[in-house]
């Protein structure tokens, strides 16, 4: 264990990732996720180090029904961790724990209903468990409307309190004194720096104060849901699709109902332009408005994905090259890496609400002559 | 993009829409809202404190200027009525000179006005008295002389050629 060695010297900042190590051995002993995985594809090479490795990021990347830290011992189902509530539609709300799957290896019983985890999934089968695929080895079972409060979930409520916390203290403080006290004095010039330089600029002085609260908002929340990914608990909520269409889907709404006159003129009858080209320009815009928020979800959940695949690869090649080049290898990369994920944190925050505020200005441009 | 699809969680869609809406609203009431103002608020009085500040500049500047004028004036009227005093002095001595000069004159012309008068009426007394004595003396001589006729044509001769001399 080189890495051990190595992490163990370094400060704090290094912490997580010499605990992430520490998270790829235990839970590559463990998780039986992975059992069924192999079930239906036995092409890939079974027990070779590289596809636990890719079966290990791939179960990292998706959400959890129960907040696993450590697997001690595999062969008797022993985690570190606790679970979490299961919330299905299925002809009638359904709530259960999802200790009742015990980590996906038995199935759960509820109301005379069986359900059964599959790829992270909750699908409806027999008392057996069953799960029955068709040609292209898709799994054919209902899935029911799920609500849980998975890992994700619990995430988004721990920054959604944290961000109300820290931000109706702030306020308060203003009550007694103009300048900002405590954590305050580092908020407050992100927070003149979203107004001054991102929402200002892009959207007019007219028209800004009304999109401010949204884009603090999702500044904010991005920003710490990004950092809380890069700590050891290794929880990744902005590289799942739904979380970012949903912020997307906002930033398209608040677009789209505080548009002005000027912006669908601009849309269906382009001012300037030969009416041929009035025509074809129409559905082009009007595809575009769909692209722009579609490529803000696309550009956050691609990144922060991108980035814990590449970080987690190379810490798995620790495991591969077994020997005393290696590890510091993948140390000082991982290392490096991790910087750059501290950027891309903050960076990706930044270019969403620069994006909306972009979009929202279009949305309210004023009229004029060109 | 398959494996989005399938991978798409419409719980935690649900539960993100749900809870970064609620948290936005009351992050607006509770948060943004009071920041943002409260550093409006200070920008503001920043600003209008500096505008004050220029302005209480400005106002200094126009006090020194006219505290300055002032002393000017001040320093100008002095000037003035010392001059004035100077002239008012020199006019007084010399009116006060000609008018002793003009009394002093005039007692000069009175004084020998008198002098002339006392004079005249001096001679005019001496003439009487002369007149009065020479009645006399012709009054004795002709009786001295009524003695002699000679005698008194002579004197009266000799008289007449005294008053002619007179």
């Amino acid at each position: 264990m080189h890495g051990f060695f190595e992490t163990d010297i370094l400060s704090d900042m290094q912490k997580p990732f010499y605990v992430k190590v520490l998270l790829v051995v235990t839970l590559l002993l463990g998780i039986n996720v992975f059992a069924q995985e192999k079930d239906h594809s036995p092409s890939e090479e079974k027990g070779s180090l590289k596809s636990e490795i890719k079966e290990f990021i791939g179960h990292h990347l998706l959400d959890s029904h129960d907040f696993t830290l450590f697997t001690i011992d595999e062969e008797n189902n022993e985690h570190v961790g606790f679970p979490l509530p299961v919330i299905l539609w299925d002809n009638g709300l359904k709530m259960f724990s999802s200790s009742k799957f015990h980590h996906g290896e038995s199935v759960a019983e509820v109301d005379g209903n069986y359900y059964a985890l599959y790829h992270g999934k909750i699908v409806k089968t027999d008392a057996e468990g069953t799960i029955n695929y068709d040609e292209a080895h898709h799994a054919t079972n209902a899935k029911p409307l799920d609500f849980s409060i998975t890992k994700n979930v619990v995430f988004i409520f721990l920054v959604a309190a944290l961000m109300l916390f820290l931000f109706a203290r702030m306020a308060n403080s203003y009550k007694t004194n103009s300048m900002p006290k405590g954590i305050g004095r580092m908020l407050e010039p992100i927070i003149l720096y979203i107004r001054d330089d991102i929402a200002i600029p892009n959207i007019g002085k007219k028209h800004y104060k009304k999109y401010m609260s949204y884009l603090l908002t999702v500044f904010f929340f991005i920003w710490i849901i990004n950092l809380l990914g890069l700590t050891p608990l290794g929880v990744n909520v902005t590289n799942n699709i739904a979380v970012t269409f949903a912020l997307a889907i906002i930033t398209y709404l608040i677009t789209t109902f505080t548009a002005n006159k000027n912006y669908w003129k601009h849309i269906f009858w382009m001012p300037d332009v030969p009416v041929f080209m009035k025509i074809v320009l129409a559905p082009i815009e009007l595809l575009g408005t769909f692209i722009k928020p579609f490529s803000l979800m696309i550009r956050l959940y691609a990144n922060i994905t991108a980035g814990h695949v590449v970080l987690m690869s190379i810490l798995g090649m620790m495991f591969i090259f077994k020997n005393w080049i290696g590890s510091p290898l993948s140390f000082g990369l991982a290392f490096a890496l991790a910087l750059l994920e501290l950027l891309v944190a903050a960076l990706q925050a930044y270019i969403f609400t620069m994006l909306s505020a972009l979009y929202f200005g279009s949305a309210v441009e004023e009229h004029h002559d060109h | 993009m398959e494996k989005l699809i399938e991978q798409f969680s419409f719980g935690l869609f649900f539960w993100q829409l749900l809870l970064f809406i609620a948290v936005l609203l009351l992050l607006r009431k509770f948060a943004w809202k009071p920041i943002l103002d409260a550093v409006e608020d200070r920008e503001s009085g920043i600003k209008d404190a500096l505008a004050a500040a220029e302005n209480a500049k400005k106002e200094m500047q126009n006090v020194t200027a006219d505290s300055e004028r002032l002393l000017q004036e001040a320093r100008g009227e002095r000037e003035a009525m010392i001059k004035e005093a100077r002239e008012m002095k020199e006019k007084m001595v010399s009116d006060a000179k000609e008018l002793a000069q003009a009394e002093a004159d005039k007692m000069i012309k009175q004084a020998q006005l008198a002098i002339e008068s006392e004079k005249k009426a001096a001679v005019a007394d001496i003439k009487n008295e002369v007149a009065t004595l020479s009645l006399e003396i012709a009054e004795k001589l002709i009786k001295g002389q009524f003695s002699d006729k000679a005698k008194q044509l002579k004197l009266v001769e000799e008289m007449i050629g005294d008053i002619k001399l007179n």
